[in-house]
């Protein structure tokens, strides 16, 4: 049975509606998972219509592409840890990109061949291919930061700025004498500048910043598929990938505001680096005047109170401390004492990454509270256990006028009763910057890793108190 | 008979168009499936795989196209596969108090 262009054009359509509807689902929690069902729908039509349309004739590479495609994604989506998932986005944003240039230089050929070359499409095919490498590339970077196989400091140098903007108008050039000429060269060094524009756009953005640099390549993994959706004149495309842009793009901006900063100063500010030394926590702390505490004395008071908070960042991520916290939240319910979890929209590396881990380790989605819910609820709260976060609680964001996090809105821990920061050592979080929460009189500090940390205070809780 | 749009103008109506119900559906969606957000466009933009299958399915357009086709159904359908089950995997985790 052949597919005319209509009928396509019809299953398209159905499968940009399921597309909108599966985004729609994740308005909440209950209807997400029927959400996500919409969307494989809508995706498995969008398949069987492309291959019974007149233009698909063979099967071969098709059938062996999906095999190998599906066997690959399925095994690396089964095993993949959540706390790796922003690795795993990032390359799974780089292979939309790679696939969005292949499409367009492949594309090309298949016009070329067929005599169907004009101004109007080569410039789409451009803008598909440029869009697709930078997206690829900025990726793969992306990647190699949050793997740890590339440092997380930005990489800055002199004149960075006029090379890429240099760069950027070369790239331009270059697309726009390939759609005027048709010329194979254009094409492939206008490939090679935006592979290159990909690295030098993500290279000097610090490692603190990942919650938007994920975002941003998400949003251009979308105008990637747009492109192309331009240039095949295909509508299911431009509407998917205006759907995958608007959501990177509102995404970043999410993040940039968590952290009061414009997303003009993100990309080219070069913020955080990877932090200091780290030795002798104690006699560091000491020094600096702030208090620490043992296990046993946050076990104490927390045993006694009527509602902890617990403030989670990326550390509890590095620690793997999550299933300990829901023990404790268990432990503690169990004594009567409410137990709530306070996230930050940018702690760990990706938005909503910490929502994901705590949902991992079997905690209820309703006590998992977002910033605005729950600051209101700290001055009525006994006890704060801040676990690997640092900057999304530091006061220095609305008392420091010449702090770099001013005006970042932050989780007011400090207005607890008494405040526990698990902490490794005293170095400062990702932006560098001092904690002034740490000199506060009802803040004391607890040293160590923090899932032995947490692991001790439960092992104190179940000992049945003092 | 009348003058016919260029279709690159209605390529450009969808498109704007599209921008707009995005915005609305994705300010909707809830900060706590933010990760499950980015993995389920992640998945959807897979959907250059139909662009991927145009390339790799026409043999006239000669082996080295369909080859460079076949390379971007393979990115394009991890994405999709990876994608989908990636979320569902996420999105299983989130449960209510008992």
């Amino acid at each position: 049975m052949d597919f005319s262009v209509n009928q396509q054009a019809l299953a398209y359509l159905a499968s940009a509606v399921l597309f909108i509807l599966g985004l729609k689902g994740l308005t909440h929690p209950a209807t997400a998972r029927r959400g996500n069902l919409y969307g494989m729908l809508g995706m498995l039509i969008a398949v069987v219509a492309t291959l019974l349309g007149r233009e698909v004739q063979s099967y071969g590479f098709i059938i062996a592409g999906l095999a190998g495609g599906a066997v690959i994604g399925s095994i690396v989506a089964m095993r993949i840890q959540m706390t790796a998932m922003p690795q795993l986005v990032a390359a799974l944003h780089s292979f939309v990109g790679l696939a969005a240039v292949l499409v367009g230089i492949g594309t090309f050929f298949h016009k070329a061949s067929a005599g169907l070359l004009n101004p109007v499409l080569m410039g789409e095919i451009s803008a598909g291919v440029v869009i697709g490498a930078i997206t690829f590339t900025g990726s793969v970077i992306a990647f190699g930061k949050l793997q740890g196989l590339l440092s997380g400091a930005p990489v800055k140098f002199t004149g960075q700025h006029l090379l890429n903007a240099l760069i950027g108008l070369a790239t331009i050039a270059l697309a726009v004498h390939f759609a005027m000429t048709g010329s194979l060269w254009s094409l492939f060094l206008m490939t090679i500048l935006a592979l290159v524009i990909g690295v030098t756009l993500i290279i000097p953005i610090g490692g603190a910043d990942m919650p938007v640099i994920i975002s941003m390549l998400n949003s251009y993994s979308g105008w990637a598929a747009a492109a192309t959706g331009f240039t095949l004149h295909n509508n299911l495309l431009i509407i998917v990938g205006a759907l995958v842009g608007c959501s990177g793009a509102i995404l970043s901006f999410i993040m940039c505001k968590a952290m009061n900063r414009s997303i003009i100063n993100v990309v080219f500010g070069g913020f955080g680096s990877d932090g200091g030394s780290a030795d002798s926590a104690g006699a560091q702390a000491a020094e600096k005047g702030v208090k620490s505490a043992a296990v046993e004395d946050a076990v104490y008071w927390m045993e006694d109170a009527g509602k902890v908070i617990i403030v989670p960042g990326y550390g509890m991520a590095v620690a793997q401390a999550q299933h300990a916290l829901k023990e404790m939240m268990e432990l503690l319910n169990a004594r009567g004492v409410e137990v709530k979890f306070a996230i930050h929209p940018v702690a760990g590396r990706m938005p909503g990454h910490m929502n994901v881990l705590l949902a991992e380790a079997d905690i209820p989605y309703d006590q998992v509270l977002e910033m605005d819910e729950i600051n209101s609820e700290f001055p009525g709260t006994d006890v704060v256990l801040v676990v690997g976060a640092n900057d999304v609680v530091n006061p220095a964001a609305k008392e420091d006028p010449t702090s770099p996090i001013y005006g970042m809105p932050i989780l007011e821990a400090g207005k607890a009763r008494q405040v526990y920061f698990l902490k490794r050592s005293m170095r400062p979080g990702y932006s560098g910057v001092d904690n002034l929460l740490f000199y506060q009189d009802n803040t004391y500090l607890v040293f160590g890793d923090a899932k032995d940390t947490i692991e001790g205070m439960n092992t104190a809780l179940k000992g049945g108190g003092h | 008979m009348p003058e016919a749009l260029d279709p690159s103008l209605v390529a450009l109506y969808v498109f704007v168009l599209a921008c707009f119900i995005g915005y609305w559906v994705i300010w909707g969606v809830t900060p706590s499936l933010h990760t499950p957000l980015v993995a389920l466009t992640n998945a959807i933009s897979g959907i250059v795989l139909v662009g991927a299958m145009l390339v790799a399915g026409d043999p006239e357009a000669g082996v080295l196209v369909q080859l460079i086709g076949f390379l971007a159904v393979l990115l394009a359908s991890i994405n999709v596969f990876g994608g989908f089950l990636v979320t569902h995997r996420m999105l299983s985790m989130f449960k209510k108090k008992k």
